[in-house]
């Protein structure tokens, strides 16, 4: 591509001037490869470590299988890498949290863009993005030591007795599960799809707001059967990378979710997700298990880049929305 | 008596509408028992289909006006918008409001459907009486209002929707019992726009031509049977095909319905109404009306200098 | 003459939706409140767990002794989450605004959109996976330390500093440039004398967030700078430690003393991490009204 000042001004052609504009656009070109590369790097080097644990354990045993029994050799894999109790945790988890978090960030993000003026949503809006810079490894201390233990665990031990004739209620409670891992996960992604739920909804035209108003819609009808049905891509796309942000979700989790080795259908019982398993066994790994950490976070890292991609790909068709909440 | 807008803004979700909210409703003075259930002037019942006219009460005395406006000022914050404006709308008739931009036609038009509440920090002084009733009176419930005083605005919207949806979501939200598909059809024929989409009713409304778009955005306004129709420059954004069609539409529709338009386009004022108000800008920014009057009066002999200036061309 | 006409709500159906409506509204309304309590919680309790244990010794010691005696503190943790974040920052900065200005300089380049879609990509690749990568590339070869931590979360900071700085340098009005370009000026002079000190304040604040972000993280700490119990100002080769680190060990350790630290530590990182993000804000904030 030609740099515009070539065409702007053809005449002068100081070799200065041109050698500056050269340095310029491969400098900044060389810092734009750099994001690919790095991201081919991660993918590259991380797949060759990952390759002789799935060779091993067979792609699908690998998924599917329940046993986690780690060798400790240096050089070959001699223990059995099994990764179906931490996907299923990291499922649960994820989906607990976003069945949590959606109708909320729905409810906000309604509220701010069609019930507050914008003098009181400006400052909540902030208020709930203030959420999302909390740092993950405080949710799960205050979660540990607070959250779970004085609030979560009536709710659980009250679920448990009354609900608990159904499998995922199913008592008794336990100190660490995937309950408390996915409400605590759920308060960390609610700032996220608020933020992009918001910026769609504001961005549904004030005229199709006013021709509702216009035909005697109340402003509660204005916003379920206007604003939100036309909102609906907007909507999937901001679930989607809300849920591509808790499978990723590590530490609150490993601090919360109890390490669990079985598969275990009861929300109450102690669990374990991918992520939480990587950093709560790395540091006793031998080489060949730190592989086998390594094949798990390919496998997150897979999961989570489709659904990312998928939602950016719906988010961004929507044009209007510039997804900078999304960071 | 003077009444005034409350800032429609809305601080916590309990803040609502004064007039919206139920418990404000009963406070405030009740008229005689009989009387709450209106012997609704403008409702057609739902099996007297497309006739339009029949069993309207107020058809006995023409020349009542359907809507008053006296002293009307109307404020965005501390901005005047609008300065003591009076006028009244005849029914069955068009009413036309013109003037140069800034004359608050605009602002006015949406003062009689309660729309500019919907404005944070508008306000409105003096009184709009609908029938006798003052709109702005602590006991209207707003979306009443809109509900029997429709709107058409100056650029199409229609909703993102099925052109039958976009014509069946007022009835729907309102719970209409009679046969939705029937409504439909009637609406969309009375809005001269059936012929063209009956064989695409599930088709987007936004897939219409910008003249289609106008006449489906009307369609949609009558399937909720309002009695006053008002309409933002509708043919404002249109080609002149078809502003033409919606002038000849809007010569149909005021048999069964109550028009106000506002217009930039002299000629259409002069083609398409019967009755014009004359506003302008005043020294202070806020629009004022100059002269009321039969159409025909004021395009042939108006009473005021700046009335023949207008419509000659000469400002605005 | 006619009756009075009525606007009120009536009838049982324009009752009912009076109704609804005001109690969505309420339910709205809550739903922010449902928001807002954790936040307040959080806040709350990490202030009323983490002041007492606040004290001169904790800010100003490192635990010299066994994890479960009193006293001590988390300095080290503090120079570590300090040396590291900085380092990232040299890194990622540079980078970042280099390829944000690729984005906004070269935009019809036929590589702008994928590192566009990717740098958005990016930001969703968790952070324990972008640990487990700088091990496998290069803690294998080089050990823990300083350096490789501060990689992780250069990774980390990229995306969201290339993202954030392309919004920025896209709104420099294009008569700034143009005017430069008038004087016959070269492609980059511009960008260095106009585009960039324009700018200045909006990237501040994005770089700001990304910092904040990576102060935070602690997975892919635990798998690049390992653990240090004493002040480490080693750039590489020698295990390196941060404050997430510490209130990650300690928060599941058994022992109160410990707990206690974990709480100390923790209003110390969310006192540094809200500065900064409430910092970016305001410098934000006082660029738009400008």
């Amino acid at each position: 591509m030609t740099p515009g000042t070539e065409t702007l001004n053809p005449i002068e052609r100081s070799s200065h001037g041109r050698f500056g504009d050269h340095t310029f656009r491969w400098v900044v070109a060389a810092a734009g490869l750099t994001v690919l590369a790095i991201l081919a790097l991660m993918i590259g080097s991380t797949t060759l470590d990952a390759i002789p644990v799935f060779a091993s354990q067979g792609i699908l045993n690998f998924l599917t299988g329940t046993t986690w029994d780690p060798g400790v050799s240096r050089t070959e894999i001699t223990g059995t890498y099994q990764a179906g109790v931490f996907l299923f945790g990291t499922l649960v988890t994820s989906l607990l949290a976003i069945v949590l978090a959606l109708p909320l960030s729905i409810a906000i993000a309604l509220f701010l863009s069609d019930v507050a003026s914008p003098r009181l949503a400006r400052p909540l809006a902030y208020l709930v993005e203030l959420l999302a810079a909390i740092p993950s490894v405080i949710y799960g201390l205050w979660g540990l030591h607070f959250f779970a233990p004085t609030v979560l665990k009536p709710i659980a031990k009250f679920l448990s007795d009354t609900l608990g004739f159904i499998p995922l209620f199913e008592g008794p409670v336990v100190a660490f599960n995937p309950f408390y891992a996915g409400v605590v996960l759920a308060i960390m992604i609610l700032p996220i799809i608020t933020a992009i739920v918001h910026e769609i909804f504001r961005a549904a035209p004030l005229a199709e707001r006013q021709a509702a108003y216009g035909l005697g819609a109340t402003r509660w009808e204005v916003m379920w059967k206007i604003v939100v049905p036309r909102s609906r891509p907007g909507i999937i796309g901001a679930t989607m990378l809300g849920l591509g942000r808790a499978l990723g979700e590590t530490i609150a989790i490993a601090l919360l979710i109890g390490g669990g080795t079985t598969i275990n259908l009861s929300l109450f019982q102690q669990s374990e997700s991918i992520a939480a398993k990587i950093v709560n066994t790395f540091q006793e790994s031998a080489p060949e298990a730190s592989n086998a950490l390594i094949a798990l976070g390919v496998t997150l890292f897979a999961i989570t880049i489709v659904i990312n991609m998928a939602a950016r790909l719906i988010v961004r068709q929507l044009g209007d929305v510039s997804g900078e909440a999304i960071a | 008596m003077r009444a005034t807008i409350r800032d429609a803004t809305m601080t916590t979700p309990t803040m609502t509408d004064p007039a919206a909210d139920p418990s404000a409703r009963q406070a405030s003075e009740a008229p005689p028992a009989g009387a709450t259930l209106p012997p609704r002037p403008l409702v057609r019942s739902a099996n007297a289909p497309g006739t339009g006219t029949a069993g309207r009460e107020t058809d006995g005395t023409p020349g009542r006006p359907a809507v008053d406006l006296s002293d009307v000022s109307v404020y965005y914050g501390a901005f005047r918008a609008v300065r003591d404006v009076s006028f009244s709308v005849p029914t069955h008739a068009i009413t036309a409001l013109i003037g140069p931009s800034g004359s608050g036609k605009s602002t006015l038009l949406r003062a009689i459907n309660r729309m500019n509440d919907l404005t944070p920090g508008s306000r409105l002084e003096g009184e709009v009486r609908y029938h006798g009733k003052n709109l702005y009176a602590s006991d209207v419930d707003p979306v009443e209002v809109r509900r029997r005083i429709g709107m058409v605005f100056q650029k199409p919207n229609p909703f993102p929707k099925s052109i039958y949806d976009n014509v069946a979501f007022g009835p729907r939200i309102n719970g209409y019992r009679g046969n939705l598909d029937d409504l439909v059809e009637r609406s969309l024929r009375q809005a001269a726009l059936w012929n063209e989409v009956k064989d695409k009713l599930k088709q987007s409304g936004l897939a219409l031509s910008g003249g289609q778009q106008q006449r489906l955005c009307i369609a949609r306004t009558i399937a909720v049977e309002p009695e006053i129709i008002l309409m933002d420059e509708p043919a404002s954004a249109l080609d002149p095909r078809s502003t033409l069609q919606i002038e000849e539409l809007m010569a149909e529709l005021k048999e069964n319905y109550t028009i106000v338009i506002v217009t930039h386009n002299m000629q259409q004022a002069a083609r398409a109404s019967d009755r014009t108000v004359f506003l302008n800008m005043g020294e202070d920014r806020a629009g004022y009306v100059v002269e009321v009057d039969e159409t025909v009066k004021i395009f042939t002999n108006p009473r005021e200098q700046l009335t023949e200036d207008y419509i000659s061309g000469r400002f605005g | 003459m006619i009756a009075e006409v009525s606007l009120r709500a009536t009838g049982a159906r324009a009752r009912r939706r009076a109704i609804v409506n005001a109690v969505m509204h309420v339910v709205l309304g809550l739903a922010v409140l449902a928001a807002l309590i954790p936040l307040f919680l959080i806040i709350a309790v990490t202030i009323a767990e983490g002041l007492p244990a606040m004290t001169i010794e904790f800010l100003t010691s490192t635990f010299n002794f066994s994890r479960r005696v009193q006293g001590g503190g988390y300095l080290h943790g503090l120079i570590g989450t300090l040396y590291m974040g900085g380092l990232a920052t040299l890194m990622a900065v540079p980078i970042g605004i280099a390829s944000a200005l690729f984005l906004t300089e070269f935009p019809k380049s036929r590589l702008a959109g994928p590192i566009r879609f990717f740098a958005d990509v990016m930001t969703g690749v968790p952070s324990v996976f972008v640990g487990l990568f700088v091990y496998s590339l290069l803690v294998r070869q080089i050990g823990f330390g300083t350096f490789v931590g501060a990689l992780s979360l250069a990774i980390i900071m990229l995306p969201i500093i290339v993202r954030s700085a392309e919004e920025i340098l896209r709104t420099v009005p294009g008569d700034l440039k143009r005017g430069s370009y008038a004087l016959g000026a070269r492609q980059w002079q511009p960008v260095f004398r106009v585009t960039l000190p324009s700018a200045a304040s909006g990237l501040t604040t994005g770089v700001m967030l990304a910092v904040a972000r990576a102060l935070g993280e602690t997975a892919p700490l635990v798998l690049t700078a390992l653990a240090a119990q004493t002040i480490v100002l080693d750039f590489q080769g020698q295990g390196q430690t941060a404050l997430p680190l510490l209130i990650f060990r300690e928060a599941r350790g058994a022992f109160a003393a410990g707990q206690e630290r974990a709480w100390a530590g923790a209003l110390e990182l969310m006192a540094l991490v809200l500065l900064l993000s409430i910092l970016a804000r305001v410098i934000a904030t006082r660029r738009a009204s400008q």
